[in-house]
């Protein structure tokens, strides 16, 4: 089989003519705007693409791919669509029939199997690169490779990445599987960590746990879950997301908690995604929409709960924004609750940037294999981050987080500006 | 002449801004029109009026068609370019390039936005009051030369009555200005309005000179529900008959209401046949009395319910629902197909019942909304492109309704544009010399047939010369 008959055959012609091409989408598009209104790189023009493939009257060219390959998959046309075009499904459809045939560049090649295959499938690589990191800043490695410039053999932006690395904080084996509510208990959460947010953000983890805690939640933490696959499933790497995903739903179905709560935006919304992972799956349909129902982030979860009236937060005046993550906003619906969460604090003077719905750039492993696209976009972002000159962006997600810390670095803002997640917001004094 | 050298004459004119992969050509094979697609020959960006009329004198040496595109949001095949050839974008002209506020004008180049214009002037207490279903998207250039109407239109006017003065290339490649920034001017034809809704069949609008008016200083939005379309068609026919002109007077039957609310969750009332969305706007005490009397006709006239919207938020919520309408219908079938067919407001009720008879006739299932307060309809066709006997229905029942339609004396556009969709229908409007007056200004002004070909009259006999591949 051809790939252009993988294309008519794999892609879902149903949604594909829902594109109905009225333009709705245009202006919601990062790609688009950055390319001065190239319709290449806009939402319609990627399912026009798509479905000129489908149906024959194109081939899979370098310039359709690339077309695809630009897109940060950040959805924000899905809620703006009045057709209600699934673009995501779409897009991991697509990249997955393109993934299935095509030869990756070298560079390409490399990213995706230390990052795809070795690192977020497997939590003890996670641990042990991590690790390496903590390593690296700890030792006196990092002060000797900047000063011997290994680091310029690497694009710029991974360079500035490197430099914006959190402190790793030391491992913490916790075996404390269960965790119980302080004062009434509302609710019981399964708490699912993310590989990132377990390793480079355990801190943040400790916190989200915090929060739920004092909002009224038992939680359990299952042993045996794992990536949720979104990096996978974003990047085409359909089989092995699946494979994720049936792990996930098996570690979580035995918990009988209330709700599935996690504090990575990109996760959740990958995680609120299974049932259609595997819709073709008669076996697992079922129980992948059970999963699917019960996913929520954990700041839907502490407003849900009236969290407002069980704790005060103070902190010293000071001016904040927030930065929200895509797929939390775009894949979850969630964007009010990290607002109305950082509005409770005391002293905390909220702005709202112009265009915070908008990406930031990072999109999953986006900000390395498209860099220029990448920083064009944070570059435009830290501009209206300037604007409302914030202490503090707060953002709803690793990648997102990191990003921002790169974003604030390269405008040379480290003294005036921190890039903090929600929960650590919240807890830190 | 092959493609690559038509590429490269046209990066030799805009330095650098051609394109022709087949990715590029596909993305701009289409617009908003259902059924319509055909691949272009290049894609151009010009960035000055100058590359445009350069662009436009080869191009008619070589006898190749140029399509001027603005965001591709047409709704009759206007912007497909279904005779090949340069597909023109104005991506590279989008500046505001003045706000003149002892005139009360504002000058653009036709790439801007028409939502960043309305925002722009709105921000000096001006007023730009088109504002067609696609303003976030479309551009001015397009509505100019669609002459688009909008939400404002049976107050306010359409695009025509906003354009005071064009600079367009014409297809000689010569540089026109017309009009200017004047309330008189009768110095010969009115070239102004000729370009205006000339869909680009007749010339390359490059800037255009826009009159504003002050901003009214109040608005006030409600919501009146009907438990049968008539009652609410007789509504409106009676608001305009008690001598009162909304701003706004919007309709929209049950399947439309549910899925706009399905898209915009804004509070719909889901139970009602059909609904008018009213807009006032003017001096405070007229608005708040107009409004009083209208929510008092509306329920003369049978609505169950007349509420004022308590926000000037939840006032903007509801007009952008009804701005989704189209799309939003979209979700029930993978096709849509919408007219305008539209007839003296008098006659609204009248015409809601007879594209219900239609429907009903040819077994079609058809969504009505629209600007029933200048009797600007939008049936809308819910269907399935790859069901060929239900298309063949859906054609059927539109031919019927376009009929209706000029019997009410009406029109088979009322601003969407003839484009290649309702080329076929142009003469039941016109008459043959009607259309054939018209013909002859295409055939003086575009001899070569170069400017956005088979638009308003349709396929044209002429042979013409196509780009090799």
């Amino acid at each position: 089989m051809t790939i252009e008959q993988a294309f008519t055959e794999r892609m879902d012609e149903g949604e594909l003519m829902n594109c109905m091409r009225c333009g709705f989408c245009l202006p919601s598009c990062p790609t688009y705007i950055q390319t001065g209104g190239d319709e290449v790189h806009s939402p319609r023009g990627r399912i026009a693409l798509m479905k000129a493939v489908h149906d024959g009257i194109i081939p899979v060219t370098d310039e359709m791919t690339n077309s695809l390959d630009v897109c940060l998959g950040c959805r924000a046309c899905e809620p703006v669509c009045p057709a209600g075009v699934q673009y995501g499904q779409l897009l991991e459809e697509a990249r997955s029939i393109i993934q299935d045939y095509k030869k990756p560049s070298l560079k390409e090649k490399i990213v995706r199997k230390t990052v795809l295959n070795e690192l977020f499938p497997k939590n003890e690589q996670m641990n042990r690169a991590v690790g390496l990191v903590r390593f690296y800043q700890t030792s006196g490695l990092q002060k000797g490779i900047r000063k011997i410039g290994f680091l310029k053999l690497f694009p710029e932006s991974m360079r500035e990445m490197e430099q914006v690395l959190p402190a790793i904080p030391k491992k913490v084996q916790s075996d404390r599987r269960r965790l119980l509510a302080t004062g009434e208990k509302k609710a019981t959460v399964a708490f699912f960590q993310g590989c990132l947010m377990d390793t480079m953000f355990q801190g943040t983890n400790q916190n989200t746990i915090r929060l739920l805690q004092s909002a009224g939640c038992d939680i359990v933490i299952p042993e045996d879950q794992g990536c949720c696959g979104a990096l996978h499933g974003h990047a085409g790497e359909k089989n092995k997301a699946v494979d994720m995903a049936k792990r996930n739903i098996e570690a979580f179905e035995t918990m009988e908690a209330d709700y599935i709560v996690m504090n990575a935006g990109g996760c959740g919304a990958f995680l609120a995604g299974y049932d259609h992972l595997l819709s073709q799956d008669e076996q697992w349909r079922e129980r992948a929409g059970r999963f699917k129902a019960k996913i929520r982030d954990f700041s839907s979860i502490l407003i849900q709960h009236g969290f407002d009236k069980r704790i005060h937060f103070k902190k010293k005046p000071h001016r904040v924004t927030f930065q929200d993550s895509c797929h939390l906003r775009n894949g979850m619906g969630v964007c009010n609750e990290p607002r109305e969460l950082i509005r409770m604090v005391e002293g905390a003077d909220y702005v709202e940037m112009k265009n915070a719905d908008g990406c930031c750039g990072s999109a999953g492993v986006y900000n390395l294999v498209q860099p220029k696209m990448s920083m064009q976009i944070l570059d435009d972002k830290m501009e209206n981050v300037m604007e409302v000159e914030p202490g503090v962006i707060v953002t709803a997600n690793p990648g997102c987080l990191l990003q921002m810390k790169l974003g604030i670095e390269r405008a040379g803002l480290g003294r005036q500006i921190e890039a903090v997640h929600l929960a650590d917001y919240l807890m830190d004094e | 002449m092959s493609q690559q050298q038509l590429i490269s004459q046209l990066n030799t004119i805009t330095g650098g801004h051609a394109r022709g992969s087949q990715a590029d050509l596909l993305a701009y094979s289409y617009d908003g029109t259902p059924g319509f697609q055909a691949m272009p020959d290049a894609v151009v960006s010009p960035g000055t009026t100058e590359e445009v009329s350069q662009i436009v004198k080869f191009c008619r040496t070589e006898g190749i068609p140029i399509v001027p595109r603005g965001s591709g949001t047409n709704l009759s095949a206007g912007t497909t370019p279904t005779a090949g050839g340069v597909v023109l974008l104005f991506n590279r002209m989008n500046d505001i390039l003045e706000v003149d506020e002892e005139n009360l004008t504002v000058k653009v180049q036709p790439g801007v936005i028409t939502k960043d214009l309305i925002d722009t002037v709105e921000a000096r207490g001006l007023f730009y009051p088109p504002d067609p279903s696609s303003m976030k998207i479309s551009t001015i250039g397009g509505n100019i030369s669609e002459n688009s109407g909008g939400l404002r239109g049976l107050k306010y006017g359409v695009t025509k009555d906003y354009v005071l003065g064009l600079e367009a290339v014409m297809p000689d490649g010569s540089i026109i200005k017309t009009g200017g920034k004047l309330a008189k001017d009768v110095a010969g034809y009115d070239l102004t309005k000729l370009l205006t809704g000339a869909e680009g069949t007749l010339g390359i609008v490059t800037e255009a000179t826009l009159k504003l008016i002050p901003m009214p200083a109040a608005k006030k939005t409600m919501l009146a529900q009907f438990s049968t379309m008539e009652q609410a068609a007789e509504a409106v026919s009676a608001i305009i008959a008690n001598r009162i002109i909304p701003a706004t007077l919007e309709f929209m039957d049950r399947a439309t209401i549910r899925a706009v609310e399905d898209f915009a969750k804004v509070g719909l009332p889901l139970e009602a046949e059909a609904i008018l969305l009213i807009e006032q706007d003017g001096a405070e005490a007229a608005v708040i009395d107009e409004m009083q009397l209208m929510k008092e006709i509306c329920e003369t006239h049978g609505a169950f319910s007349v509420e004022l919207a308590k926000t000037a938020e939840e006032a903007n919520n509801l007009m952008t629902a009804r701005r989704s309408a189209l799309s939003a219908l979209a979700r029930l079938k993978p096709t849509t197909i919408l007219e305008d067919a539209t007839v003296p407001r008098s006659k609204v009720a009248e015409m809601v019942e007879a594209i219900a008879k239609i429907a009903a006739k040819h077994d079609v299932t058809i969504c009505t909304f629209g600007h029933a307060g200048d009797g600007n309809l939008h049936p809308t066709c819910i269907t399935d492109a790859r069901d060929k006997e239900e298309m063949h229905r859906v054609e059927e029942a539109f031919e019927e309704i376009f009929k209706e339609a000029i019997r009410l004396g009406g029109t088979i556009t009322g601003e969407h544009g003839v484009g290649e969709m309702k080329a076929p229908y142009l003469e039941w409007k016109l008459g043959k010399s009607g259309v054939n007056v018209m013909r002859m200004i295409k055939q003086a002004l575009d001899p070569d047939h170069i400017m956005n070909p088979n638009k308003i009259f349709g396929k044209s006999e002429k042979k013409r010369v196509v780009v090799g591949r």
